[in-house]
C-alpha cells in the first residue's frame, strides 16, 4: 500500500534477496535521508526514487507550465528524477498512452482520471496527488456568431459589454441557426473535459439545453440545441476559421490565438462560471503509484516547487514563464499570445482587453492539493448529463473521489518539501478534510456543497436528478432525492 | 555532346583523371611552355571527367575548366550559360517573384514568409540547435557534479551518466530521419532484389506473385500506417528495446511502400536477359547460384538500380508524410509540431522543412544516379 509507505525507506524486497537488498540500501543510486545513518540531516537529499528516467506527456497548453518549469529550473533533477516531457496529439492518445506505460504520467483533465476509473470510456485505475491550476479557459465564439450577438448585450458605461455574459444572450443565435436549418455546433476537448462540463454549465445556465449522454449514445447531443463534439485545443482556431464549429470552450493559448487572428470573440472565461474551479491534474496509474511510491514522492514535490515559483512575488515570474512556454518543444505559440492569460489580463474583443488576476493560478489558495470537493463536482457533471447512467448515492461520489484523489500523497511531498526549508507551513492545508467550504460563485448562484452531490444536482436547473436516465431520447424515472 | 560517349568508353574503376600521368595540371603549371601533348592530356582528362561531373550534376565544371584551359571560348561561354547561367538565372526570378507574391497572401499566422524570412528562420533553427547543444552540455555537467557528490559521500555508490533529456533539434530530426530511410530502404532492397530475381527466372513464381504485386503495390503509406503500428505494438513487446517502437513503424512504413520498384524493375530485368547468355550457361553446366552469381545479376544491374533510385525516391516521401501522422521523431513530426504551434514564425520554420526535404531528396537521388552509373556504364538521366 502507499499510504504506508515511508517516503525515507528503501522499499526493497527484504524477503527475496536480503543480501542483495542490504548491498542497494548501501550502494543504490541515492542515499536515504538520514536513515541509514539515523540521523535527519537539514541537507536536502533526493528521496530513494525507484525510477529515474521518466517520460511524462502533455498537451500544448499554458496550464502545463508547472512541469515545464520543474524541468527548466531544474526542479526534477533536485528530486533526482531525469525526465523527459513529451507532447502528445490529443487527449485520448495520451490517456491510452499513460495506460499501457508508454508514459509514466501526464498532464491530465480533472475528469480524465475520475471517468477513467469509474469506466467512462477507457477503464483504468488512476490516481492524482498534484492538481495543478485554477481557471485558465474560455469560451469563444466565431466573429459571425459575436456579430449576431453583440447588439443584443447589456452594456456598461463605456460602451463596451457588460460581463460576465449570460448564454441567454446567445439563445436568439442558436434560434436563428434553426430557422435557418443550421445547426449550432460547438467544439470542446474531450467528453470528460473540464471543458466540456464549462461550457455545459454556462449553456444551461442560459436556459440552452447542451445535449445528454446516455449508455447506448454516447454523442453527448440528445435534445441538444447546441451540438457540442470533440476537437483537439491545438486545432481549434483552424477549425473555427473553417466554419466546422460556431464556437468553443478551451484552455489558453487557443481562446487568445482567436482573437490575434481576427477569427473569433470569448465571450466568458472560466473563472467567471465559476471561481477558481480546478482544471488539469498530474495523473498515473494506481499501479504506476504502488510500483514507484518514491517516485511519486519525487514528482509531486517537484511540482509543487514549480507551482509556488509560478506563483511567487505575485507573478512576478510569470513573463519568464511564458518565455519559456513560447518553445517550440512547449506551447509554441507567441510569446505575446502566451503572457495575455499569464500575466493577469484577458482580451476579449479585440482591443478590450480587462483585468483577469486569477486568470491562471499556479499556487495560491491551495491550488495545488487535490480537494476531493473538486473531484465530486465532476462526478456531478458526470452524472448530470448522463455520463453516469444511474442515480448515485452520496456515499459513492465521496468513495470514488478517495479512490482517485490523494491529498495523503500530496501532504507528505509537501511536508518533506517544509522539512527541507523549501516550502512554507502555512501554503498546505493541513487539517483539511479534502472538501473545500460550500461556495456559491457560480454564474447562476447555485450553491455547491461538496458532501450533499445529489442535493447539489437537484438544484440545478437543465440535468439528471435523483434517479432520472436517458432513455432513448426521453429522460425517465423519478426525480427523488 | 559527346563527352557522355567518351566517359563510356573509360572502364570503370580506371581513375578517369589522368590515368597514365599523375595530375595533368601538375604538368601544366610546372613545365612553362606548355606542350601539345601536355595540352591533349588535359583536354581528353576533362572530357573523361565530364561524364561524371554530369552525373553529380556539375556539368558546369567542365566547359570552366575548358575554359581556364583557353579551348575555345565561344564555345565554352555558351555551355556556361546554358549549364550555369540559366538555372541561376532561374532560381533568382523564382526567388523574385516568391517575395513578391508571398506578402499579398494574408493567413491567419500573418502574411505567407518571403524568402528572407525563411533564409532567418533556418539561420534561426541552427541557434536553436547550438543552443539546444549548449543546454545538453550543462545538463551533463550538473549530472556528472551529482553523481561526483555521491561518490564522495558513499565510494560504493553505483552512478550512471543518463542521456539528454531534451529535445531533438532540427538537425537531430534530420539526422533521425535520414537513418529512418536507409533502414527502411536496406530492408526493402533484401526483400525486393532476391523475390525480384525468383520472379524474372521462373515464370512460375511471377504468376504466382504477380497479382499480389499488383495489389499491393499501389496502397498508400498511410494506409498501411495503422496496421504496422498495431501490429509493432504487438509483436514488438519487452522492456529492454534496442529500438523505438516509433523508428521500426517509420522503418517498416518505408520498406512496405519503397519495395515495389525495385521487385518489379528486378523481375523486369532478370526476364529480360539475353537468351543467348542464359544458353551458354547450360552449355557450360554452370551450377544455379553460379548463373545468377555471373549472368543474371550482372545483366540486370541497370535494371535494380533504376528500381533501387525510384524506390528510395518513394520512402523519402513516404517517410515525412508517415512522421507527420504517427508523430513518429523526424522532418515530418517537426512540420506537424510547428503547423500545431501556430506560432508567427511557424510557417517559415515549415518552409524551411520543405526545402530542407526537397534538398536531401536531389541528393539522395543524386548518389543513387551515381551508384547506377558506376555499375551500368550508362549515365542517364
Amino acid at each position: 500500500m502507499l499510504s504506508d509507505c515511508v517516503p525515507f525507506a528503501l522499499r526493497q524486497d527484504h524477503k527475496r534477496r536480503p543480501a542483495k537488498a542490504w548491498q542497494a540500501a548501501i550502494g543504490g543510486c541515492v542515499l536515504a535521508v538520514g536513515c541509514l545513518a539515523g540521523t535527519l540531516s537539514a541537507v536536502a537529499k533526493p528521496l530513494a526514487v525507484e525510477k529515474e528516467e521518466i517520460k511524462l506527456g502533455f498537451i500544448k497548453l499554458t496550464d502545463m507550465a508547472p512541469l515545464a518549469i520543474a524541468y527548466e529550473k531544474h526542479f526534477f533533477e533536485d528530486e533526482g528524477l531525469y525526465v523527459t516531457l513529451e507532447p502528445q496529439a490529443n487527449w485520448k492518445i495520451l490517456l491510452d498512452r499513460v495506460i499501457t506505460g508508454e508514459l509514466d504520467g501526464a498532464h491530465m483533465l480533472a475528469g480524465q482520471p475520475l471517468g477513467a476509473t469509474i469506466g467512462f470510456g477507457t477503464q483504468a485505475h488512476i490516481i492524482t496527488a498534484y492538481s495543478m491550476d485554477l481557471n485558465g479557459n474560455g469560451i469563444t465564439v466565431s466573429d459571425e456568431v459575436w456579430k449576431m450577438m453583440e447588439p443584443g448585450l447589456p452594456k456598461a458605461a463605456d460602451g463596451k459589454p457588460q460581463h460576465p455574459i449570460d448564454a441567454k444572450y446567445l439563445k436568439p443565435v442558436i434560434d436563428k441557426f434553426k430557422a435557418d436549418g443550421r445547426a449550432f455546433n460547438m467544439g470542446m476537448v474531450f467528453p470528460v473535459s473540464t471543458h466540456n462540463y464549462e461550457l455545459r454549465y454556462w449553456l444551461a445556465a442560459g436556459g440552452i439545453n447542451p445535449g445528454f449522454y446516455s449508455p447506448q449514445n454516447i454523442s453527448g447531443q440528445i435534445q441538444a440545441d447546441a451540438f457540442l463534439s470533440v476537437t483537439p485545443p491545438p486545432q481549434m482556431p483552424a477549425t473555427l476559421e473553417a466554419g466546422t464549429i460556431s464556437g468553443y470552450c478551451v484552455g489558453e493559448p487557443w481562446n487568445q490565438q482567436a482573437v490575434f487572428k481576427s477569427i473569433g470573440v470569448p465571450v466568458i472565461t472560466d473563472y467567471e462560471i465559476w471561481k477558481n474551479n480546478p482544471e488539469k491534474v498530474l495523473g498515473v496509474t494506481a499501479e504506476w503509484a504502488e510500483k514507484y511510491p518514491n517516485t511519486l514522492l519525487a514528482m509531486t514535490k517537484a511540482l509543487i516547487r514549480a507551482g509556488q515559483w509560478l506563483d511567487a512575488g505575485g507573478n512576478a515570474n510569470r513573463k519568464e514563464a511564458a518565455k519559456i512556454l513560447a518553445k517550440s518543444e512547449y506551447v509554441g505559440a507567441d510569446v505575446e499570445v502566451i503572457a495575455n492569460s499569464m500575466t493577469g489580463t484577458f482580451e476579449y474583443e479585440k482591443g478590450d482587453k480587462r483585468a483577469v488576476p486569477d486568470f491562471n493560478v499556479f499556487y495560491r489558495y491551495f491550488a495545488t492539493y487535490p480537494y476531493y470537493s473538486d473531484a465530486v463536482w465532476y462526478l456531478s457533471q458526470m452524472r448530470r448529463w448522463g455520463q453516469i447512467a444511474e442515480g448515485k448515492p452520496d456515499s459513492w461520489y465521496q468513495d470514488v473521489a478517495k479512490k482517485v484523489y490523494r491529498p495523503d500523497i500530496y501532504l507528505k511531498a509537501a511536508r518533506l518539501l517544509v522539512d527541507e526549508g523549501k516550502a512554507k507551513e502555512a501554503d498546505f492545508p493541513w487539517d483539511s478534510d479534502g472538501y473545500r467550504a460550500t461556495t456559491a460563485a457560480f454564474i447562476d448562484g447555485v450553491s455547491y456543497d461538496g458532501h450533499k452531490p445529489n442535493d447539489y444536482l437537484s438544484k440545478l436547473s437543465i440535468g439528471l436528478k435523483g434517479d432520472q436516465r436517458v432513455d432513448g431520447t426521453r429522460i425517465v424515472g423519478a426525480n427523488t432525492n | 555532346m559527346n563527352t557522355v560517349t567518351d566517359a563510356l568508353k573509360s572502364p570503370i574503376g580506371k581513375s578517369p583523371v589522368g590515368a597514365d600521368t599523375g595530375h595533368p595540371d601538375g604538368h601544366g603549371a610546372k613545365r612553362a611552355p606548355v606542350r601539345n601533348g601536355g595540352r591533349q592530356r588535359i583536354k581528353s582528362a576533362i572530357d573523361r571527367a565530364s561524364g561524371y561531373l554530369d552525373i553529380l550534376g556539375l556539368a558546369w565544371v567542365a566547359p570552366i575548366a575548358r575554359l581556364s584551359t583557353g579551348e575555345n571560348p565561344r564555345e565554352q561561354l555558351k555551355q556556361i550559360w546554358r549549364l550555369l547561367g540559366v538555372p541561376l538565372a532561374a532560381i533568382v526570378i523564382f526567388l523574385v517573384l516568391w517575395g513578391w507574391i508571398a506578402p499579398t497572401v494574408q493567413t491567419s499566422l500573418g502574411a505567407i514568409p518571403g524568402p528572407a524570412q525563411v533564409w532567418s528562420e533556418a539561420r534561426a533553427l541552427y541557434a536553436d540547435h547550438v543552443a539546444e547543444k549548449a543546454k545538453a552540455a550543462a545538463f551533463y555537467e550538473r549530472q556528472e557534479q551529482r553523481n561526483a557528490e555521491r561518490l564522495a559521500e558513499d565510494a560504493g555508490a553505483s552512478v550512471k551518466i543518463r542521456k539528454y533529456t531534451g529535445k531533438p533539434t532540427y538537425i537531430d530530426q534530420i539526422v533521425t530521419s535520414l537513418i529512418t530511410v536507409f533502414t527502411g530502404f536496406v530492408f526493402a532492397t533484401l526483400i525486393a532484389v532476391p523475390l525480384g530475381i525468383l520472379c524474372g527466372l521462373s515464370p512460375l513464381v511471377n504468376a504466382a506473385l504477380n497479382p499480389l504485386i499488383q495489389v499491393f503495390k499501389p496502397v498508400s503509406p498511410l494506409a498501411w500506417l495503422p496496421i504496422v503500428t498495431m501490429v509493432v505494438s504487438a509483436v514488438y513487446a519487452g522492456s529492454d528495446q534496442m529500438f523505438e517502437k516509433s523508428f521500426l513503424n517509420s522503418a517498416i512504413t518505408v520498406t512496405l511502400c519503397s519495395l515495389w520498384p525495385t521487385l518489379i524493375n528486378t523481375a523486369v530485368g532478370v526476364a529480360s536477359i539475353d537468351k543467348d547468355l542464359m544458353n551458354v550457361g547450360r552449355v557450360l553446366q554452370l551450377r544455379w547460384w553460379t548463373k545468377v552469381r555471373k549472368l543474371v545479376l550482372p545483366s540486370a544491374l541497370p535494371y535494380i538500380f533504376t528500381g533501387l533510385r525510384l524506390s528510395l525516391g518513394v520512402g523519402w516521401m513516404v517517410l515525412i508524410a508517415a512522421e507527420m501522422l504517427a508523430q513518429n521523431p523526424g522532418l515530418g513530426k517537426f512540420v506537424w509540431d510547428e503547423f500545431q504551434n501556430g506560432s508567427s514564425a511557424s510557417l517559415a520554420r515549415i518552409m524551411v522543412a520543405v526545402f530542407t526535404i526537397g534538398i536531401i531528396g536531389f541528393l539522395l537521388d543524386r548518389v543513387m544516379l551515381a551508384m547506377q552509373a558506376a555499375v551500368t556504364h550508362s549515365a542517364t538521366r
